[in-house]
């Protein structure tokens, strides 16, 4: 033990001036990466703004394409992150509590949307509740048509912002300390009780983190909704869509939905990092 | 040990950079008596294309032909945003038109070469049960269409129109045609599957979209000459091409008796050479 520090501390010496040379060269790598990389990600969102004087940005703003796409895309994605924090709470609450059998395949299972391409969730989408899916062709039965309408928009967000949120839900509920759980059941709390007064409370900027990240990615959703909900203004044409179909024609409009984007985006980044800095 | 991490990490690191920079610097190994020909072209022309390059390589073995498949206004707009093509395709004079304007295109290449015309087309179950294009305002039909930016989408609209003009089917036949569309699509190619997985009980394409292997498929219903709309194709060599040589004798390929033969094979009607 002795022998090889004392080996290690005659190297240290020996290329002494070896490893300076080393630990500057190591600084300039890593600034030079850091500096490409940031220039790399801000370049391009930067581009965005200088694209479009901000005459033409507000002048767009009136159209319809743009204000259709806009109210669709928040009314839908409002509607998905409520869904998706209705089903995915409790979930995310039992697998953070409780071991059951097939607890694991739950887990992989809740977060297969993010590794999966949203064309894959499309077409998959599609083959279930299409007209002729697997679900969808007993829904027709009934008058029941979900592919192709805002009801599909909704579904394709649902879909693939989920793990943001049961994840980041399961988190924090892991990260609550049983202690107060289990003083509040000693008192005679009744489980549910004990959810709603002790466990989700001191979850809560969790909650809300992920809420909010499962809102921006629906926002953003936009190969599972061409796929399987279609293109139409107004219906199911969201802001992604609207900025490849007006980008074929109409590029400034294209410019000003992606720079809303980039604001909404902004925000989105912003409330989480607020949220998540508040301990309750 | 942390000391020769950190060299491993200086090593490898650098390693990946001179391997990314050598990756520039080498060009895909093309071969100096292979050209590859790189062909814009519009998506009703998938199926034609696809045959004709095929013909054209097996007679010319010295150059590859790579199509991109795409609606003529995303093509138009990846050419003006820096896309690099040998020829262009497109479905609308209008497209090729503005890339002329903006000096993208060798002017004197450019020519229509091609018709086209619009058509009616329903899956074979016809599970709306259409025969004419007034079914296709009845309430709940699905029908799809293209964007107004693509061509067949555009020209579904200028129909819309003539129809719209003639007192028998009016103003209203255009709204309640366009309160069915489920969706507006910017490619041809998309449309097809819609119809096949049967989400859309119609759309309005191009006749020469059924292709050979699509006829088990679907059915066509012609649209009547009063409210078609006739398509011109043109297709052109860009003026940045540098393979001009090779894409003059694609060209004539395309409009020659082989070129002539799919495409009519297909349903499109090649125009005579020297217009």
């Amino acid at each position: 033990m002795d022998l090889t520090r004392f080996r290690q501390e005659t190297e240290v010496i020996r290329h002494s001036s070896r490893t300076r040379l080393g630990k500057v060269a190591l600084t300039l790598l890593i600034a030079a990466l850091l500096t490409i990389f940031l220039l790399f990600i801000t370049l391009p969102v930067v581009s965005l703004f200088l694209r479009i004087s901000p005459e033409a940005f507000f002048r767009s703003l009136s159209e319809p394409v743009i204000l259709d796409a806009l109210s669709l895309s928040l009314t839908t994605a409002t509607v998905s992150t409520v869904i998706v924090v209705v089903f995915g709470t409790p979930l995310a609450l039992v697998n953070a509590r409780y071991n059951y059998r097939g607890r694991n395949i739950v887990d992989t299972l809740t977060d297969l949307p993010i590794v999966l391409p949203p064309a894959v969730a499309g077409i998959a989408l599609l083959m279930a509740f299409g007209r002729r899916g697997v679900v969808g062709q007993y829904l027709d039965l009934f008058g029941i048509h979900i592919a192709f309408t805002t009801v599909a928009v909704v579904l394709a967000q649902v879909f693939v912002a989920s793990p943001f949120y049961v994840r980041q839900a399961k988190a924090s509920f892991e990260a609550v300390d049983r202690l107060y759980e289990d003083a509040a059941r000693t008192l005679g709390a009744s489980p549910l009780t004990v959810a709603f007064r002790i466990t989700i409370p001191l979850a809560w900027g969790g909650l809300i983190s992920g809420a909010i990240l499962s809102f921006a990615r629906a926002l953003g959703e936009f190969g599972a909704t061409i796929m399987f909900a279609g293109n139409y203004q107004g219906r199911t044409q969201t802001m992604p869509l609207a900025i490849y179909t007006t980008m074929q024609g109409d590029l400034d409009a294209a410019i000003s939905l992606a720079i809303i984007l980039v604001m909404i985006s902004f925000v989105v980044i912003a409330a989480v990092k607020i949220v998540t800095r508040r301990k309750f | 040990m942390k000391r020769s991490n950190q060299a491993t990490l200086v090593a490898v690191s650098l390693l990946v950079i001179a391997a990314l920079l050598v990756a520039g610097c080498v060009t895909n190994g093309e071969t100096p008596e292979e050209t590859t020909l790189t062909v814009f072209t519009a998506a009703s022309l998938t199926g034609a294309f696809t045959d004709i390059g095929k013909a054209y390589e097996a007679e010319n073995e010295n150059v590859k032909v790579d199509f991109v498949f795409d609606g003529s206004q995303t093509l138009r707009t990846q050419i003006e945003q820096g896309a690099n093509p040998d020829i262009f395709v497109s479905a609308s004079i209008k497209h090729m038109k503005a890339l002329q304007d903006a000096g993208f295109m060798d002017n004197d290449t450019v020519t229509p070469f091609l018709g086209n015309s619009l058509a009616l087309v329903v899956p074979i179950d016809n599970p709306a049960g259409i025969t004419d294009l007034a079914d296709l305002a009845k309430p709940g039909v699905k029908i799809v269409i293209g964007t107004k930016d693509v061509p067949f989408g555009d020209y579904t609209r200028q129909m819309l129109d003539k129809m719209a003009a003639d007192p028998k089917y009016g103003e209203a036949y255009k709204n309640a045609f366009m309160a069915n569309v489920i969706s507006e699509e910017t490619a041809v190619s998309n449309v097809m599957p819609k119809l096949i997985l049967g989400e859309a009980d119609a759309a309005i394409v191009y006749k020469s979209d059924v292709s050979k292997e699509d006829r088990d498929e679907l059915i066509r219903i012609d649209i009547p000459p009063e409210y078609n709309v006739m398509a011109t194709y043109p297709l052109g060599i860009l003026a940045a091409s540098p393979h001009k040589a090779e894409a003059e004798s694609f060209i004539a390929f395309v409009r020659g008796p082989v070129g002539s033969a799919i495409l009519t094979d297909y349903g499109f009607d090649p125009l005579p050479a020297g217009d």
